[in-house]
């Protein structure tokens, strides 16, 4: 059973504001899709056993950046809040 | 001059346009009717571009000087998750409801140099999480062969769009079954292809591990024209590479079919039973083999798919905080901005995903949950290899049901994911799946179309579609 108290502390650590009845039909609904996941703890497997797949992550050299500046105007064209090319927040502290 | 586009297939049209029968302009025009007459009640499209008819311009030009690609003039409707630089994109949340996309995807790239004419974006469940479009900021889109009914999801838009005429193609993005059970639910066709084989880039990521953007068409040809001209390894997605396909055979004599019929037992509607055992006999008179396969795993796919899943999501949709773009709610400070900010932004669907993929990540269930999956996942994924060292192809149906009544199950979530149960699987193992029409059942006064679904490995999309178009004639 997943307490009103978990679904809180997981919507804190999520940065989302939830009413509290939407806590409490999220503690219903976890309740039920945790107890259908949980199915997996009957497989008996050991943890290490993976393999890697073919197309694991792969690193490319940080080089030939693109021209400085190119992209500017367009994603500070999406910033809620700006300051001529500055992104506005608040004070973090 | 009155074009039949029920019977329109890419080739026909690319004929027509090379002849002169019609223009890329007219049949821009011809689908533009369509829409508005169609749209109001469907809505498959979230919004349709104001420049369609100069993009159809552009490919007359194109037509003329001799240029011409295949896909040339050919209109097509793209998901609302796939970036057209300069265009809204969506995915179907409040949280980017103005949003302008600040490049082209890999995909939109490749089909803008070929011509293609983006008729508009789709409708979807919001950032594709779910099975009907009901979690879509901006209604349900209805299915064409019954208003009453879902569309299918998550690219319910998409497939809406193709089934109604209002598109020639689309593309949708697939996670968990979201090009191929809407393709289902319309009676179209839908490709998931490879996991790597398609650019990821310019795709908004919901589950990164698995997401797969694919075609939706009203045949298996037409699929396969847009899967070509979509495909390639992309140095913009590291997880892209490129293989040559093993298994290059045509003829029915050659080729295995697999039926996992131990996973085929529990919770799958009478009638859809039925159409299988149908389709399967189809399959023995077209002169394939049959053998009854078994993947022990198989089961397991659809619980590890809701703990890898959500996890993701849960980190990929934590970019959204109301400060680089998109939606900005304000509140008393900084966290408090964001907290309100993704509490109105997000919908249901999506709070509740973000919340259990924080639950499977969160320290003390980590190994539980997220590790186990992972180590299942890999079991899923052998017994697909072990699967295919005996067969060619694995054959299930689709959805378990038919296209459900709207608000049927959208109160509860836990039957909503269990119509995920056939599609998921070829998600976690990375293989390629088809979805094709394979009939209708009746429901009230409705007949509603049914599909079936095909699995071959990594790289075999070839096998699919050969096996797909015997399967249409």
């Amino acid at each position: 059973m997943i307490s009103t108290d978990e679904i809180k502390k997981l919507a804190n650590l999520a940065r989302i504001k939830l009413s509290e009845e939407e806590v409490n039909n999220l503690r219903n609904e976890m309740d039920s899709i945790v107890g259908y996941v949980e199915q997996i703890q009957k497989v008996s497997a050991e943890v290490g056993e993976r393999e890697v797949p073919e197309n694991h992550n792969v690193m490319r050299e940080d080089v030939d950046p693109h021209k400085s500046g190119i992209n500017t105007e367009v994603l500070v064209e999406a910033f809620p809040k700006k300051d001529g090319n500055f992104n506005k927040v608040k004070k973090i502290l | 001059m009155s074009i039949d586009i029920k019977n329109l297939t890419i080739k026909s049209a690319h004929e027509s346009l090379m002849k002169g029968e019609f223009t890329a302009v007219e049949l821009a025009k011809e689908y533009l009717k369509i829409i508005e007459e169609k749209n109001p009640d469907i809505n498959a499209y979230l919004g349709v571009f104001e420049d369609v008819l100069k993009q159809a311009e552009e490919a007359d030009k194109k037509i003329k000087s001799g240029e011409a690609d295949l896909l040339t003039g050919i209109p097509m409707a793209i998901k609302d998750n796939i970036l057209i630089s300069g265009r809204t994109c969506s995915a179907a949340s409040k949280i980017l409801e103005h949003y302008k996309a600040s490049y082209d995807a890999t995909v939109i790239k490749k089909l803008k140099e070929k011509g293609v004419v983006f008729l508009g974006r789709t409708n979807m469940d919001e950032f594709a999480m779910g099975g009907s479009t009901e979690n879509s900021a901006y209604g349900v889109t209805k299915n064409p062969h019954d208003l009453e009914r879902v569309s299918g999801g998550s690219s319910g838009g998409s497939a809406a769009a193709v089934a109604m005429d209002g598109a020639l193609v689309s593309l949708g993005s697939d996670t968990g079954g979201s090009v191929r059970q809407p393709s289902s639910f319309c009676g179209v066709v839908g490709l998931k292809p490879t996991y790597g084989r398609v650019s990821r880039y310019g795709l908004m990521a919901m589950a990164s591990s698995l997401d797969q953007i694919g075609p939706i068409a009203k045949n298996v040809s037409d699929a396969e024209i847009v899967f070509n001209s979509i495909a390639g390894a992309d140095i913009m997605d590291s997880t892209s590479y490129n293989r040559e396909p093993q298994r290059n055979k045509e003829d029915p004599k050659d080729i295995t079919i697999g039926i996992p019929r131990n996973f085929l037992k529990e919770g799958v509607d009478s009638d859809v039973l039925q159409n299988f055992e149908e389709t399967i006999s189809k399959f023995k008179k077209l002169g394939y083999k049959i053998k009854d396969i078994d993947l022990p795993n198989l089961k397991y796919s659809l619980a590890v798919y809701y703990i890898l899943m959500p996890a993701e999501v849960s980190s990929n949709l934590a970019r959204f905080d109301g400060i680089k773009y998109g939606l900005y709610k304000e509140g008393k400070d900084l966290i408090d901005d964001y907290f309100i900010t993704r509490g109105e932004g997000f919908g249901r669907e999506s709070r509740r995903r973000i919340i259990l993929g924080t639950y499977v990540l969160s320290s003390g269930y980590y190994d539980a949950y997220y590790n186990k999956a992972l180590i299942v996942q890999d079991l899923i994924r052998k017994d697909f290899a072990k699967a295919f060292n005996d067969v060619d192809i694995v054959l299930t149906p689709t959805s378990p049901v038919p296209s459900f009544k709207i608000g049927e199950k959208s109160n509860d979530p836990l039957s909503m994911y269990l119509a995920d149960i056939f599609t998921v699987s070829a998600n976690l193992a990375g293989v390629p799946a088809i979805s094709i029409p394979s009939g209708f059942v009746k429901r009230e006064n409705s007949s509603l179309p049914l599909g079936i679904q095909m699995m071959a490995p990594h790289f075999e999309e070839n096998l699919l579609f050969s096996v797909g178009k015997n399967f249409e004639k």
